[in-house]
């Protein structure tokens, strides 16, 4: 809401040296937000004087422009009396005109200093003004021709063109719709000044009769007021009042004929939104009902809409003439040659507005107002008002006859303990100053024993709670007066053991050389494609938005991959020469139910809450990691190792079993074959053993075509695991360890077996022969090669005995490693080399 | 007194005379002093220390010397060849202490060399950020709580007393997930968070919850569609506006140091009543509104001159909200407060544009390491 500080001090008698800044910042703490404060005074430095054009002669220029050779009559501004000489580019003026004239040793906005200067064969002492010159309009349209009877030569320009009028912004929220009016601010600026307020509504009206238009209201829960009246002969030609025309500039709204612009001008004075109809497009009875399935209406924005049954409309006995507080019909929009109109101040039901607003995609400053709510008793006096200014300005009659159809809903009164504004706020409030606050915002307030019974007025439709009364009470009172006080809780329990566990995945990985990134969870077809996916893999269940950023992107994400690869191509692409990145997010699989809407009067029931919750889906966390390029740099002490040679993968199956060992998980791998990654380098990332495993995501190299893909360098590779699965699996209480110092016995073995064989089965099986007696067990060599037939591998194996209570021979040692290498060759076909 | 002995052979003993043995002895020193090294020192220990150097073949030959000459004779070596071994022992010493020297000498490394084999990892600023809002308040007795970012529209909206023809609900551009009938929402603030803990615990309650929130934003340099919230709820006996004031005062002071705390402004949230906008002593210019880096005649770019910085939104709980999450409004109020991660991680750090958050550049996350 944009407010001329002029239009406050017509209403509220605000001190004299109230400055503007003052006022914005009362307005602030009351809850009427300063958004922006325009002094258009600021930038202009004068003599700026009202000016005559005296004489006016074009003079064709050899660029083709043609410039008018002036001379004005700017009084005895400047000290001399005579006129003055000025070449003006525009041509929207002619002798006779008034002007607004900068003299030289002014200063026009953007510091642009006025001087006498020679141009186009003339000495121009000075410049005639434009409205974009003077910062009063965006683009230039010509110069500032003021009305007839705007000034005398010679006379300061700044008080005509309102320039010395500041404009406050304000941002209103929705429980102060009130001051989406003058009114309402003025209000407010008198209570933060304790000075008297002037309601514009408060007026003789004449009283309602029966020679009215005729108005028949056929939903009155939807229109509980309607008032009309009529005037005639309006002049056609009238020109809105440069007073009426400034303020609705300064408010932000076009002037656009003096029938619209008297209307929008009493919607800023009071906040009610009112539409005028050509009465001669009329027929018959005017009335308002909700529209009928199917109905169409073309509104005055020439959009023909099909109607709801839920939307209010305005009848007559043609047909429908518009959308009931939202916007007028076309077919009945006054217009260049109205001379008879039929003035609408209803008042309408605010959800069925925010209902057909939003249905039909419409905002307008009628809309906005009508959908917060507008006091209900005050349709009459802005009708009077309109009425009023057509007949002062545009040469209009009243026609006798006042329609008011319906009366405003009577307010429930609130009743609130008298305490508890003192309560809520930590403030010492005492009752009588509670009360008084109430009834100086125009509450009626009677104290009843200890409580307060406060009914609010009828422009506070808002408020109805007792929590309601406590802000207006302390708004007054004032928000810096709250106390600071520490609440103390009981002891807390700290943080959750899996809010705990969480900050040491990320711990680990950072240590471990990784960079977290923050990826926006949003995936589209493309980015699956791009991952190589299958038409009926899991990760294309997404769940859709109906309103997505992108096209591209309209699904919440299944995997976080995509957000990953993408942060480290473009780390690539801006010169790293190798990232290792992770992130941590939510995902979502497998599509969605619905939720209920439950009451909220209370408490939903265990059944309710249940369905409720159980209808959110799941959204575990997952971790994502990739690892591209470099992973260890290149330097002084000879290469880096980067995936480009074999390490890629092996790093990535590293980080997160690392990172199963600090959680006190142990994962194993196993082979598998799953986009994105590589068919023939894609583990399965396992935890726990035997039939007991649990899968909890995929480790490996990325597919060659995925690498390509994504502008990422082959060999790159990736993982990603259900992180909330992991740290379920974190044990809560590890046992300790019962140390042996004993003597270790080692042995190595190498064994040969077919190259499909896996280490970790050989591994097992070798752990397995062993016995209790094997303290480790672990490859330490892979060799192919010479010394080992085709399609065979040896196998380097480095195990290590101990026992809890004795040094081990070397018999029993010896027994183990053959029991070892025996069940390794059974299971595994080993050949001890 | 027996006379000399006639069998006695001058030559043999000659070398236990006094002369001999000094001049074995000195020769011995002497070599000794020269050797340069610890293998030239090992030569001269063999050659006059040694089984057959001039002082062991002298030793030798004190058998032969009569029983009384024996004693002085013996003397004489024993005390030579103890000088010898030690002047080795001395020797040894400082040539080892050499050597040791110049082998170090000779290990110099260049110890500015690049050591950045393995790059530093990162966590993110607005995990630790998240992190570092969590540990104020745990250290307060408070507990952290989370919920689901894909969020029923009921706990979202209505429960927290945004009906569905609520004009605020436009205030949240929404992202909606379909079909329309499964009433879901991308979560558009973590209040839901607190209304699960209501509809699940009992009172008191004092919790935080950080978290990821979504509105269709335009993306820019201070928008996001995606962006993280923290927000707090206590409910308790006898809470009041003031204890919303204590809390946020010390929030802020540990957020961003000694005396920047909070005022506060009316403003309009469904979820409370009253409700308020709180600002921050902006922290730049301690609220004087002029930049201290220069004269102090200078805007201070961070508030804009106001002194003061927008941080959030707060205000009493309101009793509808409690009385839809099942909390008894006639024994229990409460406060609850909600602020911007990235935002106030924005003016902490003095990050100029939001995107860098989202973008993933290693350059960004490692500048913070991995406690903020
Ligand atoms: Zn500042």
């Amino acid at each position: 809401m944009r407010v001329p500080v002029s239009w406050v001090r017509e209403h509220a008698d605000l001190p004299e040296s109230a400055t503007s800044e003052d006022l914005a910042a009362r307005l602030t703490a009351l809850g009427l937000k300063l958004e922006a404060l325009e002094r258009p005074a600021e930038a202009i430095t004068g003599p700026l004087v009202v000016g005559r054009v005296l004489t006016m002669e074009p003079e064709p220029q050899k660029n083709g422009k043609t410039i008018n050779w002036c001379t004005v009559d700017v009084g005895d501004a400047n000290g001399t009396g005579e006129p003055q000489g000025i070449v003006c580019g525009a041509h929207n003026f002619a002798p006779g005109d008034l002007v607004v004239v900068i003299l030289p040793g002014g200063v026009l906005p953007g510091n642009f200093a006025i001087s006498a200067r020679k141009t186009y064969g003339h000495v121009s002492a000075g410049m005639i003004c434009s409205g974009a010159e003077l910062g009063l309009s965006a683009e230039s349209d010509g110069i500032v021709v003021l009305p007839a009877d705007a000034g005398e030569p010679g006379q300061e320009a700044f008080g005509v063109l309102g320039l010395d009028d500041d404009v406050i912004e304000l941002e209103i929220n929705p429980d102060r719709a009130y001051a989406l009016s003058v009114r309402g601010v003025a209000r407010d600026a008198a209570l933060a000044y304790d000075v008297d307020f002037r309601d514009p509504c408060d007026r003789d009206v004449p009283p309602a009769d029966d020679a009215g238009w005729p108005v028949r209201i056929e939903d009155p829960s939807g229109c509980p007021v309607f008032a009309a009246r009529l005037v005639s002969g309006l002049d056609p030609t009238a020109t809105t009042p440069e007073f009426v025309a400034r303020r609705l500039a300064q408010a932000g709204m076009r002037p656009i004929s003096l029938p619209v612009d008297v209307t929008n001008y009493v919607m800023l004075e009071t906040g009610r939104p009112i539409h005028g109809y050509d009465a001669d497009k009329l027929t018959g009875t005017v009335g308002v009902r909700r529209a009928n399935a199917g109905e169409t209406l073309t509104t005055l924005d020439g959009t023909r809409r099909t109607l709801s049954t839920e939307d209010l409309v305005v009848v007559d006995d043609s047909g429908l003439i518009g959308l009931g507080g939202v916007m007028g019909g076309e077919d009945t929009e006054m217009s260049g040659t109205t001379t008879r109109v039929l003035v609408e101040s209803a008042h309408w039901d605010p959800v069925s507005m925010f209902r057909t607003g939003r249905r039909h995609k419409i905002t307008s400053e009628a809309g906005k107002r009508n959908e917060r709510g507008v006091d209900p008793t005050i349709c009459e006096a802005a009708a009077d008002r309109v009425v009023e200014l057509l007949v002062a300005y545009g040469g209009a009659t009243a026609e006798p006859g006042v329609t008011v159809v319906g009366t405003p809903p009577p307010r429930e009164p609130v009743t609130m303990a008298a305490d508890l504004p003192a309560r809520v706020s930590g403030i010492e409030i005492p009752a009588r100053r509670t009360v008084q606050t109430l009834r100086d915002q125009g509450f009626v307030v009677e104290e009843q024993g200890p409580d307060v019974v406060a009914t609010p007025p009828q422009w506070r439709p808002d408020v109805t709670d007792p929590f309601d009364l406590v802000e207006e009470v302390v708004r007054v009172v004032g928000y810096d007066a709250v106390p600071s006080v520490l609440p103390t809780p009981g002891a807390g329990r700290g943080l959750t053991r899996s809010q705990r566990l969480r900050r040491r995945v990320g711990r680990t990985l950072a240590g471990a050389g990784a960079v977290e990134v923050v990826s926006f969870p949003f995936v589209g077809d493309a980015s699956l494609d791009a991952l190589g996916l299958d038409a009926d893999d899991d990760r294309r269940r997404t769940i859709r938005l109906a309103n997505p950023l992108s096209a591209q992107e309209p699904a919440y994400t299944t995997t976080l991959l995509p957000g990953l690869l993408r942060a480290a191509a473009r780390n690539l692409g801006r010169g790293a020469t190798g990232v290792t990145l992770f992130e941590t997010g939510s995902v979502v699989r497998g599509g969605s139910s619905p939720t209920p809407i439950l009451g909220v009067e209370s408490r939903p029931s265990e059944l309710e809450l249940k369905e409720l919750l159980a209808g959110v889906p799941d959204q575990p966390l997952h971790l994502g990691l990739v690892v591209a390029g470099e992973r260890e740099r290149a330097g002084w002490w000879g290469a880096g190792t980067s995936p480009d040679g074999w390490a890629g993968w092996a790093d990535a199956i590293a980080l997160v079993r690392r990172l199963g060992d600090e959680l006190g998980v142990p994962l194993t791998t196993r082979a598998a074959v799953l986009a994105p990654w590589h068919p023939g380098r894609c583990a399965e990332v396992l935890a726990g053993t035997g039939e007991s495993a649990v899968v909890l995501g995929h480790a490996g190299e990325l597919h060659p075509r995925v690498c390509d893909a994504h502008d990422l360098p082959r060999r790159s590779a990736a993982v990603e695991i259900d992180l909330d699965a992991l740290l379920a699996l974190a044990p809560e209480r590890v046992v300790g360890p019962e140390l042996s110092s004993f003597p270790m016995a080692k042995e190595d073995v190498a064994l040969v077996v077919d190259v499909s064989v896996t280490a970790a089965e050989v591994e097992a099986a070798l752990r397995e022969g062993a016995g209790e007696l094997l303290e480790s067990v672990r490859l330490f060599d892979v060799y192919t090669g010479a010394q080992v037939p085709d399609g065979k591998k040896s196998l380097a194996f480095a195990l290590r005995f101990r026992a809890p209570d004795r040094t081990l021979t070397e018999a029993e040692t010896g027994a183990a490693r053959d029991a070892a290498v025996a069940l390794a060759a059974e299971r595994c076909g080993a050949v001890q080399r | 007194m027996s006379g000399p002995n006639s069998d006695f052979d001058p030559v043999e003993v000659a070398v236990l005379q006094p002369e001999a043995v000094d001049a074995a002895r000195e020769a011995a020193l002497a070599a000794i002093e020269a050797a340069g090294d610890p293998e030239e020192l090992k030569a001269v220990r063999t050659a006059h220390a040694g089984d057959r150097s001039p002082l062991a073949l002298a030793n030798r030959e004190i058998g032969a010397l009569p029983p009384q000459a024996r004693k002085e004779a013996g003397q004489r070596v024993g005390k030579a060849r103890g000088a010898v071994e030690q002047a080795l022992g001395r020797r040894a010493a400082v040539l080892e202490a050499e050597h040791e020297e110049r082998m170090l000498a000779v290990e110099t490394v260049d110890v500015t060399l690049p050591t950045d084999r393995h790059p530093a990892g990162a966590r993110h600023p607005l995990t630790t950020g998240a992190e570092l809002i969590a540990d104020v308040f745990v250290a307060m007795g408070w507990e952290v709580a989370e919920g689901p970012v894909i969020e029923a529209e009921w706990l979202n909206f209505d429960a927290l007393n945004l009906g569905p023809d609520h004009p605020a609900r436009t205030m949240q551009d929404t992202f909606w997930t379909e079909p329309a009938s499964d009433h879901l929402v991308l979560r558009t603030q973590t209040s839901p968070v607190q209304a699960r803990t209501m509809l699940t615990r009992t009172p008191p309650i004092y919790v935080v919850s950080p978290g990821r929130v979504f509105r269709t934003d335009e993306y820019d340099a201070t928008h996001s569609p995606v962006f993280h919230q923290v927000e707090g709820l206590a409910i308790d006996r006898g809470i009041s506006m003031a204890h919303l004031k204590g809390t946020l005062d010390h929030f802020a002071t540990a957020m961003f140091g000694e005396g920047i705390t909070t005022r506060f402004r009316p403003s309009y949230f469904p979820f409370t009543e009253p409700s308020a906008e709180v600002d921050l002593v902006c922290f730049v210019c301690r609220g004087t509104g002029t930049d201290p880096e220069r004269d102090g005649t200078v805007t201070c770019r961070t508030c804009k001159g106001e002194g003061w910085i927008e941080w959030g939104g707060c205000g009493v709980v309101n009793p509808r909200v409690l009385r839809a999450c099942g909390v008894d409004d006639t024994e229990f109020t409460g406060f609850a407060f909600g602020m911007g991660i990235d935002r106030s991680l924005m003016f902490r750090h003095g990050i100029a544009d939001m995107r860098d958050l989202f973008e993933g550049d290693v350059r960004f996350a490692t500048t913070f390491g991995s406690e903020l």
